[in-house]
């Protein structure tokens, strides 16, 4: 079973974090969230494995600044 | 025209109970004449229990009310002699549309497997189907079964004992006592023999009205199940549309939760809103309008020594998914057997907390399923809606989210893994047919599995070798030998062998599957029938 990758894994991390911006860019808000919510799906659906998807999770939320409730 | 759910079907008459010095005895009374007391008391006559059913009432269910019948349930008619009048009568159908907003999004084809006697589900108004009930009822009367209804019999007392529960009643004629060795509570929702008995009934309850609408109408609209998410005619809101025999259509329209209910089901008021749907160029007639609300919850244990609970008076669903009726009607098969070898002596009192045990299970599955569709369709905070629009969004373009559309699960059975009457696994077969799963149909020479089982507890054997008959500690077991080559299809080799060349099952009076080997072995199945009827 694969475990969720946690350490770099992205070739051109500075090319896909400015797509990411720009993708977001001109949007308002509230396309932005709808924006992010298609895209955690469509991301989900390529990892497509249940243990790995509940590890993102856990990361997401360990990643907190403050600690979450 | 008089509606069927109109006419009293089991009208009030004196019975010799009531003028009786002495309480009369009965072995079983089912407390309510809804799907499921039904279903409990042809269950049990049919295998020459003595039962009484009594209602507070004396018709069917007001209304249509329940709709969608899965293919478990009807399986579990045809046992009870009335599944293919309900098919006749129903409305078959397996393709579905769904909206969001403005356009429809995907379409969707829920073809059943193939090789099934019957569908994955009709609709059929709840009144019909417990006029089918009745009406089988009648028949098992006039054969000589010791089953009455009671009609306008409500109960207004319990009293529990050690060997018996005693029951006051009130009828148009006053009151009178009457005893049951058993008693089995089918009273609803609102039970009030839970109350009576002061049992706890805690869950969630969901803020949220809905109406049901049920129109006569003459329309080409494809038998189809119809889903909206957000619809310009009910902005923010879901709405459904679903057909019923007879050209009666079911609208179901979430309506929130700050509403005046009485203010809503009026027909100025319901009209607009049905032609904001169809259009205004449609004729209707409307035939019923009800507001409900919902709740999931159960009871923490649904047997309370001598009466036992079973359907919505035990547990409570989202109607989203038909997981009411139809899981009541599962509780009942699984529990009039148990009830009936009690009473006869095969099998001991204990063996009673095995339906508590499997369907307090089954509850929970159903609660859960209908938590998330409820979820799905009425998000509860921001971000749930957030996501939830992503989904429809991202539905329309692309399939992989189509999966992820939850707008009601239908109900499937539930597997009772860790039953205690299940023995271990022996055989290296498909998951779909382990030991506490329902047995899945397949066509058998001229006609199908399930109905060529016989009543009581079978032995399957699959080109296996296995004694005719088999008597364990009272436990008389019959053999229905088969062989792969009775289905071409192989559909009996998919669901029973898979890659084992041979098969033999053990399988329950309520066609749930307790034992299966790859060959005949005495003691093995010896134990296994004990451990099936209690025993152990």
């Amino acid at each position: 079973m694969t475990d969720l990758v946690l350490t770099p894994n992205i070739p051109q991390p500075d090319d896909f974090y400015a797509e990411l911006v720009a993708t977001h860019e001109s949007l308002s808000k509230e396309e932005s969230d709808a924006l992010n919510a298609r895209l955690i799906l469509v991301l989900a659906n390529h990892v497509g494995d249940n243990t790995v998807l509940k590890q993102a999770l856990e990361a997401a939320s360990q990643g907190a600044r403050h600690p979450l409730r | 025209m008089t509606k069927i759910f109109e006419v009293p079907l089991y009208a009030y008459e004196s019975s010799a109970d009531q003028a009786s010095a002495l309480p009369v005895r009965h072995q079983v009374i089912v407390v309510g004449a809804g799907p499921v007391g039904l279903a409990a008391a042809i269950d049990l006559a049919q295998q020459g229990v003595e039962v009484l059913v009594l209602d507070d009432n004396d018709k069917v269910s007001f209304g249509s009310r329940a709709i969608c019948f899965a293919q478990r349930p009807l399986e579990i008619m045809d046992r009870l002699g009335c599944g293919q009048t309900m098919v006749d009568k129903g409305i078959q159908w397996h393709e579905g549309k769904v909206f969001f907003d403005t356009r429809q999004v995907y379409g969707f084809d829920l073809q059943p497997e193939k090789g099934q006697r019957r569908p994955a589900f009709i609709n059929l108004q709840q009144y019909y189907f417990e006029q089918f009930l009745v009406d089988r009822v009648r028949g098992l009367q006039q054969q000589g079964a010791a089953i009455e209804i009671r009609g306008r019999n409500k109960v207004e007392a319990v009293g529990t004992h050690p060997d018996h529960v005693r029951l006051e009643v009130e009828t148009p004629e006053g009151p009178y006592i009457v005893e049951a060795d058993w008693v089995i509570a089918c009273d609803g929702a609102g039970s009030s023999m839970r109350s009576m008995l002061g049992k706890d009934f805690h869950g969630r309850v969901f803020e949220d009205n809905f109406l049901i609408a049920d129109v006569v109408m003459q329309s080409d609209l494809p038998s189809e199940r119809w889903f909206w998410f957000d619809p310009p005619f009910n902005r923010g809101q879901s709405a459904l549309l679903h057909k019923q025999p007879d050209g009666v259509w079911r609208i179901d329209l979430q309506l929130g939760w700050d509403i005046d209910k009485d203010k809503e089901k009026r027909p100025e008021n319901v009209i607009p809103r049905i032609k904001a749907m169809l259009g205004d160029d449609i004729d209707f007639e409307i035939d019923w309008v009800s507001i409900y609300t919902f709740q999931c919850r159960r009871m923490e244990r649904f047997r309370h020594d001598r009466v036992i609970f079973a359907g919505d008076s035990a547990h409570q669903v989202s109607p989203f998914g038909a997981r009411g009726a139809n899981s009541g009607v599962q509780d009942t098969d699984n529990l009039c057997w148990k009830l009936s070898m009690v009473i006869d002596g095969r099998a001991p009192e204990t063996i009673l907390d095995s339906y508590d045990r499997e369907r307090t299970q089954a509850a929970d599955e159903n609660i859960s399923a209908s938590t998330r569709s409820t979820e799905f369709i009425t998000p509860k905070s921001d971000m749930s809606r957030l996501l939830r629009d992503a989904v429809l969004d991202l539905s329309a373009q692309f399939e992989f989210a189509r999966p992820l559309v939850n707008s009601g699960r239908l109900s499937t059975p539930c597997i009772y893994d860790g039953s205690p009457l299940n023995s271990a696994d022996g055989l290296n077969g498909p998951s779909n047919t382990r030991p506490g799963a329902p047995c899945p149909d397949a066509p058998v020479g001229d006609g199908f599995l399930l109905s060529k089982l016989n009543r009581g507890f079978n032995l399957l054997t699959i080109d296996a070798d296995a004694p005719d008959e088999l008597e364990v500690d009272g436990v008389s077991v019959k053999r229905l030998a088969l062989s792969v080559k009775d289905d071409p299809s192989l559909a009996l080799k998919h669901r029973y062998l898979g890659e084992a060349t041979s098969a033999v099952y053990l399988i329950r009076p309520d066609q749930h599957i307790a034992a299966r080997r790859d060959s005949y072995e005495e003691n093995a199945f010896r134990q296994a029938i004990l451990r099936a009827s209690g025993k152990e």
